[in-house]
C-alpha cells in the first residue's frame, strides 16, 4: 500500500471524486435549481433574464460531472461498473434530460411563437427537476445499498426498482436543496422586480428544503442503522452534521439581510457538508450489497492499482490549479448581473 | 436480440452520431484560430466578422459533442461493465486525462469565447480562442490514446483469473505511447480538420453562388482551400503510415480491409471490389500485388491473409469492413484532387467563375463527414471478435446485471431524443447560415436599460 500525508491512495482517491462530485452539486446544482424554479416567473423577459444568468456557464458546469465521471471509472472501475450497471434506467433517463435540456435552452429563443417559448420553457424547467431529482435518487440507492452478489455483479432487477421510498426521499431532498441553491444564484444576477419575486421564491424553496430534508434525516435515522455506524464509533464526527445545520441555519439569516454572495457561499458549504457527512457515513464503502457484507463494495477492493492511482494524483495535483483558473477566469468575465445582447439565448 | 447484440448496437449509434460534431469542432477550431490571428494581425474588421460567424456555428457543434460525449462516457458503465473493470486501470486513466486536461481546457475557455467578445479585449479573445481550439485537440489525444489501446494493448499486465482478470497499468508512458496511437492520432486530427474547412468551403461557395457576402466569402473560400489542400494530402501520408500500423500490430484485420484471405501470398489492392466470403474471393478492380507493394516497396511480398487465423479470432464482417475502408480511400483520393483543382483554378484566376466548381464545393462537405464515419467502422469491425485486441472478447464485455428490455427501452429513447438533436442541429445551422455573418439587431436585442426598466415597470 502506497501512502501519502499518512493516508492510502484508494483514501485520498476517494476524497478527489467527493471533491468533484461536490464541484458538481455546487455548480450544475445552481443551474439546475434556477430551471426549476422557471415556470414560477410567469414574465417572458424575467425568463429571458433567468435563463441567460445561467447561459455563459451551464455548459461549463456540466464539465464537472465528465470528470467525476471519468474519476469514478479510472480510481474505482468496480465500482464505476456496478453503480451505472445496477441503475440502468435512472442514468439512462438522466443522460436523455440532460441532453433534451440542453435543447430546450438552444431551441427557446430561435422563433418568436408563444407556444414554441412555452414548449421549451416546459422542457427545460421539468428536464432540470428531473436531473435534480434522478441525482438525488442515485444518491440514495447507493446510501441505502443495492443487491450486489458474486463478482460484484447486480442481482436485483426489475425496471422501477430504483424507484424505492428512500430514494424518493433522497431525490426531493436533492431538487430542494438545488432549488434553494439555484434561486440565491438568480438573486446574485438580476435586479428590480425579478429580484423582488426571487426572494419570495426563495423563501418557499428554503422552507421546502427543511422540512424534506427533515424527513429524510429522520428516516435514515430510524431506518437505515447501518448508516450512522461511524458516528456511533466515533463521536467526534458530531462535528461534521453540527457544522452543517448551523451552515444550512446560516442561509436564511444571511438572504433576510439580503447578503445574496454570502448566502450563496454557505449554501455552496451546506452541500460540500451534506456531501461529507455522506462520505462519512460510506466510508471505506463505495456501495453497500443488500446481499451480505461479504458483497460490499469498498475502496480497496474497488480501487484501481496503485500504480495508476499515482498517475491520476499526479494529474490531479496539476490539473486542479489550472481548472479553478479557468473557473476563476469565466466568473470573473460575466461577474456582475445579467446583460442581453445579441450573443444571448 | 440479446443483450450483447443490442449494446453493440446502442454503442455503435451514440458513437456513430457523438462523430459528427468533435472532429467539425476540432476543424472549424483551427479555422476561428486562422480567422481570429489573420484580424488581430491585420486588424482587417472583414476577419473579425467571419471568425464571430464561424464561432457560432462552433459553438453549436460543440455544444452537442458534450452532451452526445457524456452518453459515451457512461455508456462504458451501463452497458459494458465487464469491460469497464477489465480495463478502467488503464483506459479510465486515459478518460480521467482527458476530462481534467483537455475537458476542462475548452469548456473554461468556452464562455469567454462566445460571450465575451464585447467584454475583453481582442487578444485576451484570441487566448481564449486558442484554448478552446488546443483543448478540443487534447480531447482527441486521449480519446484515441484510449481506443488505441483497445487496439495494440501496451504498457499493462493482467491480474487475476476469470471474471475478476483486469489489465493493470505497468508503464504509463508506453500506454499512452502504444504502437498505433500516433500514427491514429495525427490521422484523426487530419481528418477533423479537413471535416471543418470542407464545411467552411461549402458554406462560403453557396454565399457567391447566392451573391451574399461576397468580398468576404471569398477570403473565406481561399484560406479554406489552402487548409484543405494542405491536409488531404497530408492525409495520404497519414494513412499511409496507419495501414502500416495495422499491418505490423493487427494483421486480421489488414487482411479484412483488403479481403485477403490466403494464408500467406503477395496480396492485391482493389480500387472497388465485392468480397464473397464464402468462396473467399473479391471481384473487383486490382492492383495485382499492390497492397504487397504499399507494405514493403515489392510486388511479391508475401502478406498473412485472413485463413492464418482461427475462425474466432478473425473479423467475420468482411465485405461490411472492405467496403467502408475503400470507401475511406477514394473519399480521400476525390479530397485531393478536388482542392488541387481548385488551386489550378486559383492560379489561372478563376477559382469563382465556375458555378459547377462552387455547386461542386457545396456538396463535397459531406464526404469527409463520411469519410470519419466509415474508417471507424472498418477501424472497429476489423477489430472484432476483440474488444481489447487479443484479450479480451466482446461476447464477454457487456454487463450481466442488465436486461434486453432495458437496453431496447434505452435504444429506442436515445434514437428519439437523438432524432430531435439531429433536428436541432440542421434547423439551427440553417438558420445560423441563412442569417449570414453579419449581426442584424432585431427586437429582442435592445439595449439592457430599455429592458430592466421593462422588466420593473411590467410591461
Amino acid at each position: 500500500m502506497e501512502t501519502f500525508l499518512g493516508l492510502d491512495y484508494p483514501t485520498l482517491w476517494f476524497l478527489v471524486v467527493g471533491a468533484l462530485f461536490s464541484g458538481y452539486a455546487i455548480l450544475d446544482g445552481f443551474d439546475f435549481g434556477a430551471g426549476a424554479w422557471h415556470l414560477f416567473l410567469k414574465k417572458e423577459k424575467s425568463r429571458r433574464i433567468a435563463l441567460n444568468a445561467v447561459g455563459p456557464v451551464w455548459d461549463g458546469n456540466e464539465v464537472w460531472l465528465v470528470i467525476g465521471g471519468g474519476a469514478l471509472f479510472a480510481g474505482f472501475p468496480v465500482m464505476y461498473a456496478a453503480m451505472f450497471s445496477s441503475m440502468y434506467i435512472p442514468f439512462m433517463l438522466f443522460l436523455m434530460f440532460i441532453i433534451f435540456r440542453a435543447i430546450s435552452i438552444e431551441f427557446r429563443g430561435k422563433e418568436k411563437m408563444k407556444w414554441w417559448k412555452k414548449t421549451w420553457d416546459i422542457g427545460y424547467s421539468i428536464s432540470s427537476i428531473m436531473l435534480a431529482f434522478l441525482l438525488g435518487v442515485v444518491l440514495g440507492n447507493v446510501l441505502q445499498g443495492l443487491a450486489i452478489g458474486e463478482n460484484y455483479v447486480y442481482k436485483g432487477g426489475g425496471f422501477f426498482e430504483f424507484l424505492n421510498m428512500y430514494a424518493i426521499m433522497t431525490g426531493v431532498t436533492t431538487l430542494s436543496l438545488f432549488m434553494s441553491h439555484g434561486a440565491i444564484y438568480l438573486l446574485l444576477k438580476t435586479e428590480g422586480r425579478l429580484y423582488a419575486k426571487l426572494t419570495i421564491l426563495l423563501k418557499k424553496g428554503m422552507i421546502f428544503f427543511m422540512v424534506s430534508f427533515g424527513i429524510t434525516t429522520l428516516y435514515t435515522l430510524l431506518y437505515i442503522p447501518h448508516l450512522s455506524d461511524a458516528f456511533k464509533n466515533n463521536p467526534s464526527l458530531f462535528i461534521v452534521p453540527m457544522m452543517a445545520f448551523l451552515s444550512i441555519a446560516n442561509v436564511p439569516r444571511l438572504a433576510n439581510k439580503r447578503k445574496f454572495k454570502m448566502a450563496f457561499l454557505f449554501s455552496s458549504v451546506t452541500i460540500s457538508l451534506l456531501l461529507v457527512l455522506v462520505a462519512i457515513e460510506l466510508y471505506p464503502v463505495l456501495l453497500f450489497s443488500t446481499l451480505g457484507e461479504q458483497f460490499n463494495i469498498d475502496i480497496y477492493n474497488a480501487a484501481a492499482s496503485d500504480k495508476s492511482l499515482g498517475i491520476m494524483l499526479t494529474f490531479v495535483a496539476i490539473g486542479t490549479p489550472l481548472v479553478l483558473g479557468y473557473t476563476f477566469f469565466v466568473y470573473r468575465t460575466f461577474r456582475g448581473k445579467v446583460k442581453l445582447d445579441e450573443h444571448s439565448y | 436480440m440479446d443483450v450483447e447484440i443490442l449494446a453493440r448496437i446502442q454503442f455503435a449509434f451514440t458513437v456513430a452520431f457523438h462523430y459528427i460534431y468533435p472532429p467539425l469542432s476540432i476543424g472549424l477550431g483551427l479555422i476561428m484560430v486562422i480567422f481570429e490571428s489573420i484580424y488581430i494581425k491585420t486588424g482587417n474588421k472583414e476577419y473579425e466578422t467571419l471568425a464571430r460567424f464561424w464561432t457560432k456555428i462552433f459553438a453549436l457543434t460543440f455544444g452537442i459533442g458534450v452532451v452526445t460525449g457524456i452518453v459515451m462516457e457512461f455508456e462504458f458503465g451501463t452497458n459494458w461493465a465487464t469491460y469497464s473493470r477489465y480495463v478502467g486501470d488503464v483506459f479510465g486513466s486515459a478518460l480521467a486525462a482527458e476530462g481534467i486536461f483537455a475537458f476542462a481546457l475548452e469548456s473554461g475557455f468556452l464562455g469567454v469565447l462566445l460571450f465575451g467578445w464585447n467584454r475583453v479585449k481582442p487578444w485576451v479573445h484570441l487566448v481564449s480562442t486558442i484554448g478552446v481550439f488546443f483543448g478540443s485537440m487534447f480531447s482527441a489525444v486521449w480519446i484515441v490514446v484510449a481506443n488505441s489501446w483497445q487496439q495494440t494493448p501496451a504498457g499493462y499486465h493482467i491480474v487475476g483469473e476469470g471474471l475478476n482478470a483486469r489489465a493493470e497499468i505497468t508503464d504509463f508512458w508506453a500506454m499512452v505511447f502504444n504502437p498505433s496511437s500516433v500514427d491514429r492520432l495525427t490521422h484523426v486530427w487530419l481528418g477533423a480538420f479537413l471535416a471543418g474547412a470542407f464545411v467552411v468551403l461549402s458554406v462560403h461557395a453557396y454565399y457567391l453562388l447566392k451573391n451574399r457576402y461576397v468580398e468576404i466569402s471569398k477570403k473565406a473560400f481561399k484560406i479554406a482551400l489552402i487548409v484543405a489542400t494542405v491536409f488531404s494530402l497530408g492525409q495520404l501520408a497519414t494513412g499511409h503510415k496507419s495501414a502500416d500500423g495495422v499491418a505490423k500490430n493487427q494483421p486480421a484485420k489488414l487482411a479484412a480491409l483488403e479481403g485477403h484471405f490466403e494464408e500467406s501470398a503477395p496480396a492485391d489492392m482493389y480500387i472497388l471490389g465485392w468480397v464473397n466470403k464464402e468462396k473467399q474471393e473479391v471481384s473487383g478492380i486490382k492492383i495485382p500485388g499492390g497492397l504487397s507493394f504499399l507494405l514493403d516497396y515489392d510486388f511479391d511480398t508475401p502478406v498473412t491473409g485472413l485463413n492464418a487465423f482461427p475462425e474466432d479470432e478473425r473479423p467475420s464482417q468482411i465485405n461490411a469492413i472492405f467496403q467502408f475502408y475503400h470507401i475511406m480511400i477514394a473519399i480521400g483520393i476525390f479530397l485531393i484532387i478536388i482542392s488541387l483543382y481548385g488551386n489550378f483554378m486559383w492560379w489561372r484566376g478563376k477559382l469563382f467563375d465556375k458555378r459547377w466548381l462552387l455547386w461542386t464545393f457545396v456538396f463535397v462537405a459531406i464526404l469527409p463527414q463520411i469519410a470519419n464515419q466509415v474508417g471507424w467502422f472498418a477501424a472497429e469491425m476489423g477489430r472484432q471478435p476483440w474488444v481489447v485486441y487479443g484479450l479480451l472478447r466482446t461476447s464477454d464485455a457487456f454487463s450481466q446485471a442488465v436486461r434486453a428490455n432495458q437496453v431496447l427501452f434505452s435504444l429506442i429513447l436515445f434514437f428519439i431524443v437523438y432524432a430531435l438533436l439531429f433536428v436541432l442541429f440542421v434547423y439551427l445551422l440553417n438558420k445560423k447560415i441563412k442569417h449570414g455573418p453579419y449581426d442584424e439587431k432585431d427586437d429582442d436585442d435592445r439595449p439592457l436599460t430599455k429592458e430592466i426598466t421593462g422588466v420593473i415597470t411590467g410591461n
